[in-house]
């Protein structure tokens, strides 16, 4: 029998606000809700999600997955090979950002990119011969993400560049990436020209060798106290990385001179991280990548473990549908440009750089980036709103990334595909804007959010599995 | 077209918060492109590429540059003052809030933020209810949905969901509730006290409850369950549980139980479990011909009747203090025209409409409705009445695109005028309800399109009676007393309770034509 008389009347009201105005008059305690409809007045998906709310199995698998992800420990290993590290990387192939895209479908910085890698890999000597291997089918195309790595922009990985090996030590499983190659003229923007091409040369023959030997110095880097220090020093680990960088030179430059490598060799390392403040974005990523997977694959569970763009597509992965991407146009982001450009040169959003923020960091963390707040407003309590408005869309928070500014709360973490539908408060992601066309490089920076269409798609997949699970 | 610059020496600033200033210096008058960068070299390259810069300037990276491409001097000068105040004022944003909870967006968020939650009051579009409910009913609260629209199938979901859990489910379609003292959906305040309620019918609740705490008997709960609760599809979940819980309840010592007429083997069921409890229980299922009482069981075919019987039950058989309203019909009696026959009821409570159909048909003879008793007096078109007529405003049929008649006054306006102009009206009989939820002042509503209508028919050289009620009470924000003020400063006979203004309305149908002129004040015995 339900118990009334002892309790005291709690009331949360949904619907007409004069209900919760009487209730007050009359003393009452009430919390009205701003409600809407939602998964935008889908009846069918809304009656579906109510199944799901508070759902036990779904708690319980959450838990798992959400403990998983909390417990992962990514370790900086040390540099290889992407031919060597990544799984299935023989013969002709690229990765690329985002999910599975063909030739003639992608945008054009990822083609460009594309091109700049063929001829990088030497398998074309000129753009010509580059785009009609390309467009032949004789290189085989796939997704960063199906190959344990995740990369920025365009994303491109070949089979002979130098990536970074993150291992999680908890539960085995190892994430990579490429080296940031700077601002500018750079591949991962769509720019091919022979200068980029011999950058990336360098970067193998030179940088990744002394990268190497510095590490084999200095041990294997544990990385999220690195996140968790840069994030107290205005970093949100995905637009803004300089405290991450800065901290990773301070890590490396004893161990680099302890070193075989040569004084230049050194020297060129220091030099080329310090230029570049965004160097740390591709340490920041894998380590995202690598505590995701860990919670990936949990039956039932309603984690978001991925999301990602490739300039046409956005797409999502969730814990509990393994294997499978939900997708959906990908937005254009309406931020800040540089002088010069405007949304119309933009490329829509591209690359698998909003893993940080489903790892909690990125747009989740804004709170600790006061710089970043310029893109929602200008005041820092705009950021620490948003921050603190992802709490309500998240299964938990991750007490190894705080927010000084919100009192040193953990970020939120482990997005819950439920409540971004129930509440249709949407996912935030700081993203750079690339220029639609291959090479121009980077034309402004902004954010975004992850667009609600993409969530609304996983509710009757998961529905389905968790009640044929009963 | 110039280009113009301006370097302030050794000022770093963050170069989002330039990007920024830049942006909003694009959006000035007279200014075609802007920048705002530290300016080394790489900056510099950038702002040359797009021909804001020449030559001349040197790399410096400590020196903040800003430039601009502009119609004339003054446009370019005006950014660049704009663009130094921006940046010594970025601190101070005037109209910064203070308070960095977002707003509640959904249930769950509701009860992360106050997990000490127990109740959720829902009243969204009726096609969203349904889900709004069963999440509430997961997240372990009890559900008031006032929503109508939602199909018995999800209510006997829902209703099953809330008895698994030991959770009360008010609804749908559950008008009026009093839990603990508070009002929900459209209620009255009433005084505390010891009447327990549980009722299918909204304002047959908030006439019970009004009656009863005007003649000083107070309420314990009142538990709403939704008008098709005593189906056989539903099989009267929520008044079982209602009654479960009044027994229980100490405060309690009367129930009362309220509805349409209900499924019969569900009244059985239900009239069994309550004379199980052992308090005096009064059973108001209007419609239904039932006088099998008992010394537990008393049956009332009016709510007043059933208010008067607990008040009765309270009170060592005393009958209550009614109210006094000085006036008789008798005093204002008019000469009525030979046409003018018939009874037309414009309610806004549907169960008053029931109620009043169901006293007519006993003393009257057919009436006919939208809303029928009897499905043969079915009206061919709702919006025109016919011989004794009785519709409820409130219903479905008459607020599509309009709130409810108990808040927007319209269409009760547009259907009376229209009544008063038909030869054949003799009575315009209506309800007037107060409390939570309604409207701030309807009995002055009321007056205006009384106003109107008598002036439409005093030109036909006819006079119309106008009878009606306050459904309320003198704690209600509109106050029952005032209310009734209003009323009869423009003349109308007004009653206690629907039942005695239906009464006096059929006195004066019997006395035209039976050619009296005198008029007995109607008895309120049922």
């Amino acid at each position: 029998m339900p118990k009334l008389q002892n309790e005291n009347l709690n009331i949360t009201n949904v619907g007409l606000r004069s209900f919760a105005d009487n209730i007050q008059t009359a003393g009452g305690s009430v919390i009205h809700v701003d409600w809407q409809p939602p998964a935008g007045g889908n009846k069918d998906i809304g009656s579906k999600l109510a199944d799901l709310v508070l759902n036990e199995k779904i708690e319980t698998a959450n838990h798992q997955a959400f403990g998983r992800y909390l417990a992962a420990n990514p370790v900086l290993e040390g540099i290889g090979i992407a031919r060597d590290e990544l799984p299935d990387m023989s013969g002709k192939i690229i990765l690329h950002a985002g999910v599975p895209v063909n030739w003639k479908d992608m945008c054009g910085p990822m083609k460009g990119a594309i091109l700049g890698a063929t001829i990088y890999e030497g398998w074309a000597g000129d753009l010509n011969e580059a785009e009609k291997l390309a467009s032949s089918g004789e290189i085989r195309f796939d997704s960063c993400h199906h190959h344990n790595s995740v990369g920025p922009m365009a994303g491109i990985i070949s089979p002979s560049m130098p990536v970074w090996i993150i291992n999680n030590t908890t539960h085995g499983n190892q994430a990579f990436t490429t080296l940031n190659e700077g601002l500018g003229k750079v591949l991962r923007f769509g720019a091919n020209s022979p200068d980029v091409i011999k950058r990336l040369k360098w970067m193998e023959k030179n940088l990744a060798p002394t990268l190497q030997a510095t590490i084999q110095k200095t041990g294997p880097i544990e990385l999220k106290p690195l996140i968790g220090q840069a994030l107290h020093m205005g970093d949100e680990a995905h637009n803004r990385n300089a405290a991450g960088s800065s901290l990773l030179i301070k890590k490396l430059v004893v161990g680099a001179l302890d070193s075989d490598a040569t004084q230049d060799d050194i020297r060129e390392m220091i030099s080329f991280i310090a230029g570049n403040d965004h160097f740390f974005l591709n340490i920041s990523m894998p380590s995202c990548k690598a505590m995701l997977d860990a919670a990936h694959g949990i039956a039932n569970s309603s984690m978001v473990t991925a999301m990602a763009r490739n300039g046409i597509e956005f797409g999502i992965r969730i814990s509990g549908l393994p294997n499978q991407w939900f997708t959906t146009p990908a937005p254009v982001v309406d931020g800040l440009y540089f002088p010069g450009y405007s949304i119309e040169d933009a490329a829509a959003d591209l690359g698998d750089s909003a893993i940080t923020e489903t790892a909690g960091l990125g747009g989740f963390a804004m709170a600790a980036s006061p710089a970043i707040t310029q893109f929602v407003g200008g005041s820092p309590m705009d950021a620490l709103v948003q921050s603190r408005n992802m709490r309500n869309i998240s299964i938990g928070a991750n007490s190894q990334f705080t927010l000084p500014a919100l009192d040193f709360a953990p970020t939120a973490a482990g997005i819950d595909i439920r409540k971004v539908i129930d509440t249709g408060i949407l996912p935030i992601v700081n993203t750079g804007i690339a220029h639609k066309k291959a090479g121009v490089g980077q034309i402004g920076a902004g954010i975004t959010s992850a667009p609600l269409d993409v969530f609304i798609q996983t509710i009757s997949p998961l529905h389905k599995s968790v009640m044929a699970s009963s | 077209m110039l280009e113009k610059y301006l370097i302030r020496k050794n000022h770093y600033s963050d170069s989002i918060a330039l990007m920024r200033v830049a942006a909003d210096l694009e959006a000035l008058p007279g200014i075609f492109q802007a920048t705002a960068v530290m300016a080394t070299a790489a900056n510099l390259n950038l702002a040359r590429t797009v021909g804001l810069i020449d030559d001349t300037i040197e790399p410096q990276p400590n020196n903040l540059l800003i430039a601009v491409s502009a119609e004339n001097e003054k446009a370019a000068d005006a950014a660049f003052s704009q663009a130094e105040a921006q940046m010594d004022n970025l601190g101070s944003i005037a109209d910064r809030s203070e308070n960095c909870e977002p707003e509640v967006k959904s249930i769950e968020m509701a009860v992360s933020r106050d997990p000490g939650l127990n109740l959720a009051l829902i009243s969204c579009p009726g096609e969203y209810a349904a889900a709004e409910a069963k999440k509430a009913l997961n997240l372990g609260l009890h559900v008031m949905l006032f929503s109508d629209n939602v199909s018995i199938q999800a209510e006997l979901e829902l209703k099953k969901i809330s008895s698994a859990k030991n959770l009360l489910m008010m609804g749908p379609d559950c008008g009026t509730a009093i839990i603990n003292g508070l009002p929900l959906g459209f209620a009255n305040i009433v005084a505390r006290g010891s009447v327990g309620i549980v009722s299918a019918s909204g304002t047959g609740l908030q006439q019970i409850s009004s009656l009863l705490t005007q003649w000083g008997v107070g309420i314990s709960q009142a538990i709403g369950t939704g008008g098709r609760d005593l189906s056989d599809e539903i099989g009267g979940i929520s008044m079982a549980q209602g009654v479960e819980i009044l027994i229980e309840d100490e405060q309690t010592e009367v129930i009362v139980l309220i509805s349409k007429p209900p499924s019969k083997k569900v009244a059985e069921k239900i009239i069994t479990s309550a004379r199980a409890g052992g308090k005096p229980v009064i059973v108001c299922f209007l419609g239904s011909e039932n006088n099998d009482n008992d010394n537990i069981i008393q049956f009332a075919t009016t709510l007043d009747a059933a208010a008067e019987f607990t008040y009765s039950k309270l009170n060592g058989g005393n009958l209550p203090n009614r109210m006094v309203f000085g006036d008789d019909i008798t005093t204002q009696l008019f000469d009525q025209k030979e046409s003018q026959k018939y009874i037309r009821g414009i309610y806004s409570g549907g169960t008053f409409c029931y109620e009043t159909q169901s006293i007519l048909r006993d003393l009257l003879g057919p009436v006919w409705s939208s809303t029928p008793i009897d499905k043969a007096y079915h009206l061919k078109d709702s919006w025109s009445s016919q011989e004794h007529t009785i519709i409820d405003l409130g219903d479905d049929e008459f607020t599509q695109g309009r709130a409810h008649p108990m808040i927007d006054h319209r269409t009760r306006h547009e259907r009376i005028l229209q009544e008063a102009s038909d030869p054949e009206t003799a009575v315009i009989l209506f309800d007037v309800v107060i409390g939570c939820g309604s409207h701030a002042n309807p009995a002055a509503e009321m007056v205006n399109t009384i106003k109107e209508a008598r002036k439409i028919s005093t030109k036909e050289q006819r006079q119309i009676y106008f009878i009606g009620f306050v459904c309320g009470t003198d704690m209600d924000p509109q106050n029952l007393t005032t209310q009734i003020k209003i009323l009869k400063s423009a003349s109308v006979i007004v009653a206690e309770s629907n039942a005695e203004a239906t009464r006096r309305a059929t006195s004066v149908i019997l006395t035209n034509s039976t050619g009296k002129k005198s008029i007995a004040g109607s008895s309120n015995n049922a």
